[in-house]
Parts: C-alpha cells; structure tokens; sequence
C-alpha cells in the first residue's frame, strides 16, 4: 500500500432506490474509522425512477477538493438497465471493478475489459430481507467483497448512523446476506 | 474530539445546537431545508430548547429574527436564493438595528431561468446590507464560522449581523469529516450570553427604530462605520482565542504556497479546494504560482489583500456568478479596490466558473492559470472576464 491511498466510487441508480444514501454510507463509515471521505450526489431535482448518480472518495489524507469522479476505482450499478445508457460507463478504466445488480454476469463483460465484476442479484436479496426493492443495501454488501479501507464489520457498525430498530436490523441483514451470495469473476 | 460524518448544513445545525441559540425563526429553501430539519430534529427531541417559530416566507422569518434578537433572544435563521431575495427588505434593517443575529447562506443561483444549484450571485447582491460576511470552505470551517459569528455578532464593539456562506449543494449536501467537541459546554464557554446589545425591556424602556430625518439619519447610519472597522479587529481576535481553544486556525483571508509564488490564483468557498490541488499541480510544471481565498467578505480586509499581493506579477480572480453592468466578477473588483487603495498595482484577470453549478475540474483552474500567465508577460491583459466551462 502506497502511502496515499485514495479511492474513488461511482454509483447509478435510480431516484428511489437508495444510491445516495449508499454512498453517504460508506463515506460516514470511512470517517468513523479515522479514515478522511467524502460523498455526495450529482445534485438535481429528486425525481422517483430517474437516473441518479452519486460519489464516494475514500482517502488517508484529507480531500480538498470536490471534483466529480470521471474515472472510478469502483463503478456501483444499482440497476441494469443503467448499463444500456453509454454515459454510465462513461470514463471506466480497464481496471476499474463493476458491481453490479444482476441475477447473471451483464452482457457488458463480453465486450470490454474491467479490473473484477461483482454480481449479485440485489433485488432479490432486498426483497427477502427488507421486503422492498430497495437496493443499496444490498449492493453495498457485494462492493465489500472488493473495496478496501473499509470492512463488512465497519459498514454493519456505521449502518446505525442511517437505521435504527427493524429496519437496522433488515439492512444489515440484506448487506450480510449479498456479501455471501455476490459472484466475483 | 470525535469527528462526524457531517453536511456543510448538519455542521452549521450542530454549531448552532452548541451554541445554545433561543429562537430560530425559519423556512425551507433548497438548499438551506436540512438545516431546518436537523434544528427542528434537535428540538423535538430535547436536545436544544429553543423556539422553532415555521413562518409563512423568508421576509416572515427575518421579520421574526429581528423581533426576537430586540427582545434580546440569541437568533439563528438560514436562507438563500430566491428566499434571500425576498428577505432583502430586513437585511439593511438587522444592521441599522445593531441585532446580532446569525444567518447560514449555502448560497444558490437566482432565477430567471429558475436553478436549485449552487452559485454565489445571491450573496454577492446581498453585500451591501451591512452585514459581516464569513465564506467557508469545508464542513469544518462551517461549524468553526457559526460558532465564531455569535462571538463577532454579539461584540460590545460590533453588534451587526453575520452571514456564514457556503456552496448551495457543493457543500451544503457533501458529507464531510467534521470535529465536534462532546461536551457542548466547551462551545458555550466560548460564546457566553453576555447580551450587550440594546433590547427591550419594559424596566428600562428604549425606542427602537424611530423615524429619523435629514438632521439624524446620517449620524445614526454612520454609527455602522466605526462598527465595521471594529468587526475587522474582532474577527481577528475572536479567530485567534478559536485557536486557542480549539486548535484551528482562522483568519481573514488564507494564502496557499504563496510565500515565494509570483502569480496567484485566488476564490472563495469550495473552489479554494480546487485553486489548491491546482497550485500543486503548476508547481510540479515549475510555475511559480500560490493561492488566495477571502474568507472574511465584509468588512473587506483591504490591507491584508494588498500585503498578500503587492510584489507579486500578477493575480487571478475566480468568481463564481455571473453578474452583469460589470465587465468583471464582483469580488475581482473589491480586490483591485483594496489594491488601489494600498497604491499596489500588480495587475489582475478576473475568470467566471462554476456558474448555476456548471461542472468544475481542477484541470480548468490549470488551464485557467497558464493562459493567464501568459498574458501577464504578453501584457495584453483582458478586460472582462475569462467565462470558463461557457458553450460556445
């Protein structure tokens, strides 16, 4: 590990399903841990089922900056219909991991190159532990297979900051769940 | 000191929590609205015991604010845009008034055509109010700026109001790390409710804004004059004690790799972040350059903007808004006023970006900075601005 270690999340999904919330946790969760982060949405007007891109940086030193993420470490898709749209892909490297929510490996792998796919059927996992097909949770649970800096204990910890009660209780249970079942190819 | 995971807008509601505010007179605006959230949270569930009052606009609001401070109420309220602009009328009226009351702008864009997005043209039309004017640059700085603004409003020397500005969403929805003591009596021993104001008080009865005619009005206005110039000298003292007691340090302006820098490129707000990184990255190509931001608006800081750039070769203003009738932004011409006034004629570009939120990278601020550079030594120095990010 270098002595600067930064990295940078993008995530797609759509009004409602939780994109922003995700990436405001794994930055909550960084920050918790000492670690300096960041996260914020491309701000718009809220509209339920449309297109909603937010980011993460994770860093050991501070950000000062709050340019937004062209070029992503980690490219976190909360729906696969995204993946139709070319400005979702916008700016991945050949070494950049895709996380994806997808029953099967997305027919994107078949015609370019990434660092690692993750795939989880996330809607699935939300619908049997949450019982909404609320996403982020889910997903987040498949990107720690990945990421560094932070762990699955750290995100269980850090989801009390968002949840409390029943609801804590189901969006650990969706991270743990997604974490165990996502594929790694 | 635990550090939070914490808006621009949480910060200032935490800061405003801390600092034990009695009456927060408020309305939604994006995106100001979390911070009435947070504050009516804090209130619900018993941890601050002030009086949320939920008026009907932003000019009910500041009509409250001024109300409440004359009964000699500690007074929080937060707006923007469009709702700054209906609040206009009570601006000059809170300072003639000498109510220090503190005000969070996570400044916005102005309609027409109508923008949510961040952008500066609505605290920059609101300068003149005779307000003082703190712009942060973090999180953290937002919660250090409300904390220090009751210090600075509440002088026995000042007694004027104080805005705390930030970027509208840049800021104001980024989750950043922010210090935050655990024990908020460490934040109230360093803003004591010492009221030395002028407020009513049925046992020692006062008028408060009478009717004053062409005899009166101009000493009385003039009262704010001396007002300001003290302000200057308290920001100072107030941001020095803040060190002391908590260990970062503030002051009216920030200079960035500037010691032996022979251009700078200088902001406010979240581009300081951006001007920064972009310095880095010059430096490493050889060029001589370092950055500026303003952090204290009004009352200008006049000699410590033309000490910061006298002998230098040239500096670079980025504005972030657009208004026009100037060929110029608006706070490129508060500097070349310090700088006139300070007989310092090192020469200045002034640049536009980030306007209605148009997308910023730090490679425009490189860019930005050679091209300057460039003109600099060619001397053909433009004379309106440089719009960056504009579509042709």
């Amino acid at each position: 590990m270098s002595s600067r270690q930064e990295i940078s999340i993008r995530w797609h999904g759509r009004g409602g399903q939780g994109a922003v919330t995700a990436a405001q946790v794994v930055a909550t969760c960084a920050i918790m841990k000492g670690l300096y982060a960041q996260a914020f949405p491309e701000f718009g007007p809220e509209r339920r089922g449309a297109p909603v891109k937010a980011y993460t940086r994770l860093s050991t030193r501070p950000i000062r900056h709050r340019e937004p993420i062209v070029n992503p470490d980690y490219l976190v898709i909360l729906d696969p219909s995204l993946l139709e749209l070319p400005a979702t892909l916008d700016g991945a490297r050949d070494d950049t991991i895709l996380v994806v929510n997808s029953p099967e490996p997305p027919e994107v792998v078949k015609t370019r190159k990434f660092g690692k796919v993750v795939y989880i059927d996330a809607t699935d996992v939300a619908m049997k532990t949450i019982g909404r097909p609320i996403v982020n949770t889910a997903i987040l649970g498949a990107l720690l297979r990945v990421l560094d800096l932070v762990t699955l204990d750290d995100i269980l910890k850090s989801l009390e900051k968002f949840f409390s009660g029943k609801l804590l209780e189901v969006n650990r249970k969706a991270v743990v769940e997604a974490y165990n079942l996502a594929k790694v190819i | 000191m635990p550090r939070l995971a914490l808006t621009s807008n949480y910060a200032t509601a935490y800061a405003v929590k801390m600092c034990d505010v009695d009456v927060i007179p408020v309305y939604p605006i994006t995106p100001q609205t979390t911070i009435a959230e947070k504050l009516s949270e804090f209130v619900a569930n018993g941890e601050l015991n002030a009086e949320i009052i939920h008026v009907e606009s932003e000019h009910s609001a500041l009509s409250a604010c001024v109300g409440a401070a004359a009964a000699g109420a500690r007074v929080f309220t937060a707006t923007c845009s469009q709702g700054l602009m209906l609040a206009y009328e009570l601006l000059p009226i809170m300072s003639g008034l000498r109510l220090p009351v503190v005000m969070a702008v996570p400044c916005r864009a102005l309609s027409a055509p109508i923008s949510i997005h961040g952008d500066y043209i609505d605290l920059m039309v609101a300068r003149d109010a005779g307000w003082i004017i703190l712009i942060s640059s973090c999180a953290q700085e937002v919660f250090d700026n409300v904390i220090q603004a009751y210090r600075i409003a509440e002088h026995r020397d000042v007694l004027l109001p104080v805005m705390v500005a930030y970027d509208g969403f840049l800021m104001s929805h980024t989750i950043e790390p922010v210090e935050v003591p655990d024990d908020e009596n460490i934040v109230r021993e360093f803003v004591p409710k010492k009221r030395e104001w002028l407020y009513l008080d049925v046992d020692k009865p006062v008028t408060m804004g009478p009717l004053a005619g062409p005899d009166w009005y101009y000493e009385i206005r003039f009262q704010q004059v001396p007002a300001m110039r003290n302000a200057y000298r308290v920001v100072k003292e107030v941001a020095e004690e803040f060190y002391k007691k908590f260990g970062r340090r503030y002051d009216t302006i920030e200079l960035y790799r500037a010691e032996d820098a022979e251009y700078l490129m200088i902001g406010y707000g979240a581009v300081w972040g951006f001007i920064q990184e972009a310095v880095d990255r010059l430096r490493e190509k050889g060029i001589s350059i370092g950055g500026m931001r303003i952090r204290l608006l009004r009352p200008l800081p006049v000699e410590d903007i033309a000490n910061a750039l006298k002998n230098r070769k040239g500096f670079i203003v980025i504005d972030k808004c657009l208004i026009t009738g100037m060929p110029v932004g608006p706070v490129f011409s508060d500097i070349v006023t310090a700088l006139k006034l300070s007989n310092v004629d090192t020469p200045g570009i002034s640049a536009v970006h980030g306007v209605g939120q148009r997308t910023m990278y730090i490679r425009d601020f490189v860019d930005l900075a050679e091209k300057c550079i460039e003109m600099f030594k060619s001397g053909k120095i433009p004379k309106e601005s440089i719009y960056l990010g504009l579509r042709a």
